[in-house]
């Protein structure tokens, strides 16, 4: 692969304030600069350009993984994670260093204007060059992107899982959206771990939000109100739909052996009942 | 009969089996079926996706929406080329399973749905056709 050349060097540093320029009307004109402050372009354009020349004059060669790259690798991390916080597309982030090649071209094709050999060769290993460091940044990106989903998800395994309390010694637990097999274990472990803390004598599961019970949830369902009654307690499932009912009779699912009711309230109601509560109005 | 529309969905992780329920929900709905033909649609197809992610090794779900002289359906095709079902008969008793189910999931979704269509053969993967009517 063919070095760049000193001339190339010379070439950046003469027009470096055009070069500049031109590249943020680049970048302005296809919206990468959108919530962005003028000053942090600026900055972050310069210093990109700075390292650029830096690794040139230091022959680090066209392989960006080596050593002599490894400040502009470090940039181009750091630019591209505060640009996936802010929102930013991958396609917007990697426009950082492609929109700078409009106008090095341009400064190379006047540079070599007489020298037509070196000219290709030159845009050629240039080219190369922003390309890695373009794939660099996007790799960069997907990798902050993945970090925040995993952590959302953390977050919603937490989140989707609330037990409350409804009486003394009454537990509910609002069941929503999907019940994976990770979700379900999380589900079923906060649950008996309040009934152990509050000493509660019935757990009412309502799965109003659960929005299919197929074989996989009802399975969890039968799980966790066994092992709720081997710890003594009693458990109450609630929220069961009209359809929902209609479907785990075609399914042939047994759960005889489940107390079941259409809504909260009336589990709630049982619940009471159990207890010894009546309630009256006044 | 008339096909209206169709396409093909991939069922490869654990996580495709939410997105082809999704798909069949809203399936369902464009057909116009009502909400307990819906939800029984959709909890068949949960079953026979997560036998295909679970049992096959993973496979795909094409689905087309057909129209038979005026009567709309939802036909689906689960299709896997995994290790296929050496005893069709005992994969279709209640209450057997081959791995750490119910073993009602296969036998369950036969009765959700109107047509329920079995084509396999060891060692040449499954195919599974399902039609629900509105």
């Amino acid at each position: 692969m063919a070095a760049l050349q000193d001339g190339t060097l010379d070439a950046i540093k003469n027009q470096q304030s055009k070069l500049l320029g031109d590249w943020i009307g680049a970048l302005e004109a296809n919206g990468a600069t959108r919530n962005l402050k003028e000053q942090d372009v600026q900055q972050q354009t310069a210093e990109f350009l700075r390292l650029i020349l830096d690794g040139i004059r230091n022959d680090s060669g066209n392989n960006i993984a080596a050593p002599g790259w490894a400040d502009t690798r470090r940039f181009l991390e750091g630019l591209s994670n505060s640009r996936a916080l802010l929102g930013y597309d991958s396609h917007q982030t990697a426009y950082f260093i492609f929109a700078l090649k409009g106008p090095l071209f341009t400064v190379l094709q006047d540079y070599y204007r007489d020298q037509p050999a070196s000219l290709a060769e030159q845009l050629l290993s240039v080219s190369e060059l922003l390309d890695s460091f373009a794939m660099h940044t996007i790799r960069t990106y997907q990798k902050t992107r993945e970090a925040v989903i995993k952590r959302q998800q953390e977050e919603l395994l937490e989140l989707s899982t609330p037990v409350v309390k409804l009486w003394d010694g009454v537990l509910a637990l609002p069941m929503i959206g999907t019940l994976d097999s990770q979700r379900s274990q999380v589900v079923m472990e906060s649950l008996l771990q309040r009934i152990v803390d509050t000493g509660s004598e019935i757990a009412i599961i309502d799965i109003t939000g659960v929005p299919t019970v197929d074989t996989l949830v009802a399975q969890h369902l039968l799980k966790t109100v066994t092992a709720i009654r081997l710890m003594g307690a009693d458990c109450i499932i609630s929220g069961v739909r009209p359809q929902i009912a209609q479907t785990i009779v075609h399914l042939g699912l047994d759960l005889g052996g489940l107390v079941t009711k259409a809504n909260l309230s009336d589990a709630l109601k049982l619940a009471l009942t159990r207890l010894g509560i009546s309630l009256a109005k006044v | 009969m008339n096909v209206r529309s169709s396409g093909t969905q991939p069922i490869r992780v654990e996580q495709d089996v939410v997105l082809a329920r999704q798909t069949a929900r809203k399936l369902a709905t464009e057909c116009g079926m009502r909400l307990v033909d819906l939800t029984k649609m959709v909890t068949a197809v949960s079953e026979l996706a997560r036998n295909t992610v679970v049992y096959g090794g993973g496979g795909d779900m094409d689905w087309e929406i057909i129209d038979d002289f005026g009567r709309i359906g939802l036909r689906l095709v689960f299709r896997d080329e995994g290790p296929g079902i050496p005893d069709i008969k005992l994969a279709l008793t209640d209450g057997w399973t081959s791995g750490g189910g119910l073993g009602l999931g296969l036998t369950g979704a036969r009765r959700l749905v109107d047509e329920f269509e079995l084509d396999t053969a060891p060692g040449e993967g499954t195919r599974i056709t399902v039609t629900r009517w509105t």
